[in-house]
C-alpha cells in the first residue's frame, strides 16, 4: 500500500478528531501570521459551541487589533469605543441577566484607556466574562508602548527601551483586579503550546459556567505574542515570551472563589 | 385629568422615564441635574417596572452603558449637564454611527469649562451641529416648561426609535430646577422580549437565533465606498427628519411686525416681553422652536413678508442666531440678544434690546 | 511503534505559514512547503506523514484554524 492511499484511508469522517468549530466563521482572519488572537478566538468559539449557548451569548469587541473579532465568531456582537467594552457589557448583562456577556480586550484597551471602566465593572461584580489579551505592546497602531510593556522593552514610542523614570512602571493590572471583591475568578493563561491551549480552554469554560451560576466577574488574562510589534518571527516570539514575559507575568490562577 | 403634581423639572424627567416604559438609566451626578438619578434611586423602579438604574463611574462610562443597552433594542437614557455632556460626546457620535436609538438629557449650565452651575443655553452648537466627530445629527427637543420635560421623554424615545438615532432633550438649569404643575403621562409597560424582536429584531444584539445572521452593533466600516454609502443613508435620514419632524410654537404672530425667536427658558421670558411690547403698541410675535434639529426654518421664512426685523434671544453669546440668519438670508435685519454666564435676562431687557437693536435702527 | 496513525488536512489557501504547528508537532511531521499559496505564504504540509499520530497538537495551536486532524488505531 502506498503512503498516499494509506493517508486517504485515515482521512475520513469516522477518524475525525479535530476540526474547526462551526461557530468560527469562514472569514479569513486579518491577524498577522502566528497571532495569538486567532487561538483565543478559536477556544472561545469552541466553548460557546460545546456549552450550546450561541443564541444566548453577546460579545463586546474592543478597539485594537481585535476590533474586528465580530467577523470571526458567529454570535451577536457589540463593537465598543476604545476601552469602553466593560461599560457596554455592564448594561447588556444587567438588562438581559440570563445572557452570557463577555468583553474581549487588549492591553491598550483594557489597561490604558479603559482602566476606569474595567476596574469599576470588576468592582461592581458584573456577571460577565473578561478576556484580556496582553502582548505588552500596541499592535494595531504599529507597536507603541502599552502599560504592560516590560522594562527595557523596545517599542515604537520607547525606541531606547522602556525607561521607568521616563515611561512609568510596567502594570500588572490582573493582580490589581484580583484584589477587588467583585471578581470571583482571576487567572493568567497562555496559548503557545497544545497543553497551554487545553488549559486555557478549561479556564474559558469555567468562566462561562460562572456566568451560569451568577457568580460575578471572571477575568482571564492571556499572555500572548505580537510578532509584528516585537519584530520577531512567530516561533521566536513564543521563545521571547517564555523568556521575558512569563517570569514577570506568572501564569496561574490568582483567585477562584 | 391624569396624575397632576407640583414637581421639579429634573424629577419629572425621572418620573416620565419610569412611566414611558424606559428599560434603563445610566448616569453620573452633576449639578444642576442630579435630581434625575436621585429621584430614580428613591423610586426604585426595578421593583415596579423592572427598569435598571445604575450610577456609573463617569459620564464616559454612562454613555457607553447607554450604547450597550441600546444595542439590545431597549429604551435607554442618560442625563447630565454641560461639562458631563462634553464627556459623553464620544459615546453620542458612536450611537449615531451605529444607528442606535437612545435618549440623552442635557440640563445646560454656563460654560466654558466648569463655568458655573447656573442655567445657560450655550450648548446649542454642540447639540445641533454635532458635538462629536463625523457628519451626524441628533434629534434635539427643547422643553420650555416642566410639562414639556414630561412630554418630551416619551416623544424623544418615539422619535429615536422611529429613526434609529439618538435624541437629545436640551433643557437648562432653570427648567430643571423649577417647580411647576405637571400632568404626568399614564404608565406604559416596558416592551416584552417579543415586542423588541418585532421592533428591533433585525439589528438588536439579543443573542443570535438560528434563523438569522448575527447582529453586530458597530460604527466601523473600513471600506471607504461602503462608508460613503452609509453616510448617504444617514444624510437621507436627517433630510426625512427635516421633512417630517419640525416642531415649533407661534405666539402672537398673525399681525406681528417684529419677531422674537427663542427656545426653552428664553422663550418664556420672550413671551412676557411680547406682552410688554404689545402694551406699548409694538406688534411683536414669538416663534418658539421646539425641535432645534430639525430647525423650523420654513416657519421663520413664512414670516418674512410681514416682519421688519427679528431678535434671536438666547442665554448664550449668540449661537442659534446663526440658524436664524441662515433662514432669513439677509431679507430682514436679524440681531442677537443674550445674557450668559448663568444670568437669565429680564423681559424688560429683552424688549429694550428689540427697541434698540431692531426698531431704533 | 505508535499506537495511533494520524493524518492532517491543511487548508493551504488560508495558511499563513507561521510555523507554530511545525514547532508544536511532537513527531516532526509538518514542514513549510517550498511552494507558496495565492497570498505568497509557504503553507504547512505533512512532510513526514508516516510519523503522524493524530494528536491534534498542530490543530490546537494553529491561530487560523486551518488544520483538520484524523486519527485511527495503528494496524
Amino acid at each position: 500500500m502506498t503512503a498516499t492511499t494509506e493517508i486517504n484511508k485515515i482521512i475520513n469522517e469516522d477518524n475525525l478528531v479535530y476540526k474547526k468549530t462551526n461557530l468560527l466563521l469562514d472569514n479569513e482572519m486579518h491577524y498577522c501570521p502566528g497571532c495569538t488572537h486567532g487561538v483565543i478566538h478559536k477556544v472561545i468559539a469552541e466553548v460557546i459551541d460545546e456549552m450550546d449557548i450561541q443564541n444566548e451569548t453577546i460579545g463586546v469587541s474592543p478597539v485594537g487589533c481585535s476590533v474586528l473579532a465580530y467577523n470571526y465568531i458567529d454570535i451577536d456582537w457589540q463593537e465598543a469605543a476604545h476601552g469602553r467594552a466593560p461599560a457596554l457589557a455592564t448594561a447588556t448583562s444587567r438588562l438581559m441577566p440570563e445572557k452570557y456577556v463577555f468583553t474581549y480586550q487588549g492591553d491598550g484597551d483594557l489597561a490604558s484607556i479603559g482602566c476606569a471602566e474595567i476596574i469599576h465593572a470588576c468592582n461592581r461584580g458584573e456577571n460577565i466574562v473578561v478576556f484580556f489579551v496582553n502582548n505588552a505592546i500596541y499592535g494595531m497602531t504599529g507597536g507603541q508602548m502599552a502599560p504592560t510593556t516590560l522594562e527595557g522593552q523596545v517599542t515604537a514610542t520607547t525606541p531606547y527601551g522602556r525607561n521607568t523614570a521616563l515611561n512609568g512602571h510596567t502594570m500588572k493590572i490582573t493582580e490589581m483586579i484580583a484584589l477587588l471583591p467583585g471578581t470571583r475568578y482571576v487567572t493568567r493563561q497562555s496559548a503557545e503550546t497544545p497543553a497551554a491551549v487545553r488549559k486555557l480552554k478549561k479556564a474559558v469554560r469555567k468562566a462561562f459556567e460562572n456566568t451560569t451560576e451568577k457568580k460575578g466577574l471572571s477575568f482571564i488574562e492571556i499572555v500572548g505574542t505580537c510578532s509584528s510589534g516585537w519584530k520577531l518571527t512567530p516561533t521566536q516570539s513564543n521563545e521571547w515570551m517564555k523568556e521575558n514575559m512569563f517570569p514577570f507575568y506568572q501564569l496561574g490562577t490568582l483567585k477562584d472563589e | 385629568m391624569g396624575d397632576v403634581r407640583l414637581m421639579k423639572g429634573n424629577e419629572v424627567i425621572a418620573e416620565a422615564a419610569i412611566r414611558c416604559g424606559c428599560d434603563g438609566y445610566f448616569g453620573y451626578p452633576i449639578t444642576p441635574q442630579s435630581e434625575v438619578m436621585e429621584t430614580l434611586m428613591a423610586r426604585q423602579p426595578w421593583e415596579q417596572t423592572g427598569m435598571v438604574v445604575l450610577q456609573a463611574e463617569s459620564e464616559v462610562a454612562a454613555i457607553n452603558m447607554v450604547y450597550g443597552g441600546a444595542s439590545c433594542g431597549k429604551k435607554i437614557m442618560t442625563s447630565s449637564s454641560s461639562p458631563g455632556i462634553s464627556l459623553k460626546q464620544e459615546g453620542i457620535t458612536y450611537l449615531a454611527g451605529a444607528e442606535l436609538p437612545a435618549l440623552v438629557v442635557n440640563v445646560v449650565r454656563a460654560g466654558p469649562g466648569l463655568g458655573t452651575i447656573q442655567p445657560a443655553q450655550s450648548d446649542y452648537f454642540q447639540s445641533v451641529k454635532g458635538g462629536g466627530h463625523g457628519d451626524y445629527k441628533l434629534i434635539v427637543l427643547a422643553p420650555a416648561s416642566v410639562q414639556e420635560m414630561n412630554d418630551f421623554v416619551g416623544l424623544g424615545f418615539e422619535l429615536a426609535f422611529k429613526y434609529r438615532n439618538p435624541a437629545l432633550i436640551l433643557s437648562d438649569g432653570a427648567i430643571g430646577q423649577m417647580m411647576e404643575k405637571v400632568e404626568l403621562s399614564d404608565y406604559k409597560p416596558r416592551w416584552t422580549d417579543e415586542e423588541i424582536q418585532e421592533i428591533s429584531g433585525s439589528w438588536a444584539t439579543t443573542g443570535k437565533k438560528s434563523d438569522r445572521e448575527r447582529n453586530i452593533s458597530t460604527s466601523l466600516d473600513l471600506d471607504s465606498a461602503r462608508q460613503e454609502q452609509f453616510n448617504h443613508k444617514l444624510q437621507a435620514k436627517y433630510r426625512a427628519m427635516e421633512e417630517n419632524e419640525v416642531r415649533f410654537e407661534k405666539i402672537n404672530c398673525d399681525d406681528a411686525e417684529y419677531l422674537f425667536i427663542a427656545y426653552g427658558s428664553s422663550a418664556r421670558i420672550s413671551q412676557k416681553a411680547v406682552e410688554l411690547g404689545r402694551e406699548k403698541g409694538i406688534k411683536i410675535g414669538l416663534i418658539r422652536p421646539i425641535t432645534l434639529f430639525p430647525y423650523p426654518t420654513k416657519a421663520i421664512q413664512e414670516m418674512l413678508g410681514q416682519v421688519k426685523g427679528i431678535l434671536s434671544v438666547e442665554m448664550s453669546a449668540g449661537q442659534m442666531v446663526e440658524d436664524v440668519r441662515l433662514a432669513v438670508n439677509g431679507k430682514v435685519p436679524v440681531e442677537h440678544f443674550g445674557r450668559y454666564g448663568g444670568i437669565i435676562p429680564t423681559p424688560e431687557e429683552v424688549l429694550e434690546a428689540l427697541e434698540q437693536k431692531i426698531i431704533g435702527k | 511503534m505508535a499506537k495511533f496513525k494520524g493524518a492532517i488536512v491543511v487548508e493551504t489557501e488560508k495558511c499563513k505559514g507561521c510555523s507554530l504547528c511545525v514547532v508544536a508537532c511532537p513527531t516532526g511531521v509538518i514542514e513549510l512547503a517550498r511552494d507558496v499559496n495565492a497570498k505568497g505564504y509557504h503553507y504547512a504540509y505533512m512532510a513526514n506523514p508516516d510519523a503522524c499520530i493524530g494528536c491534534s497538537s498542530c490543530g490546537l495551536v494553529c491561530p487560523d484554524t486551518v488544520i483538520t486532524v484524523y486519527r485511527t488505531k495503528a494496524s
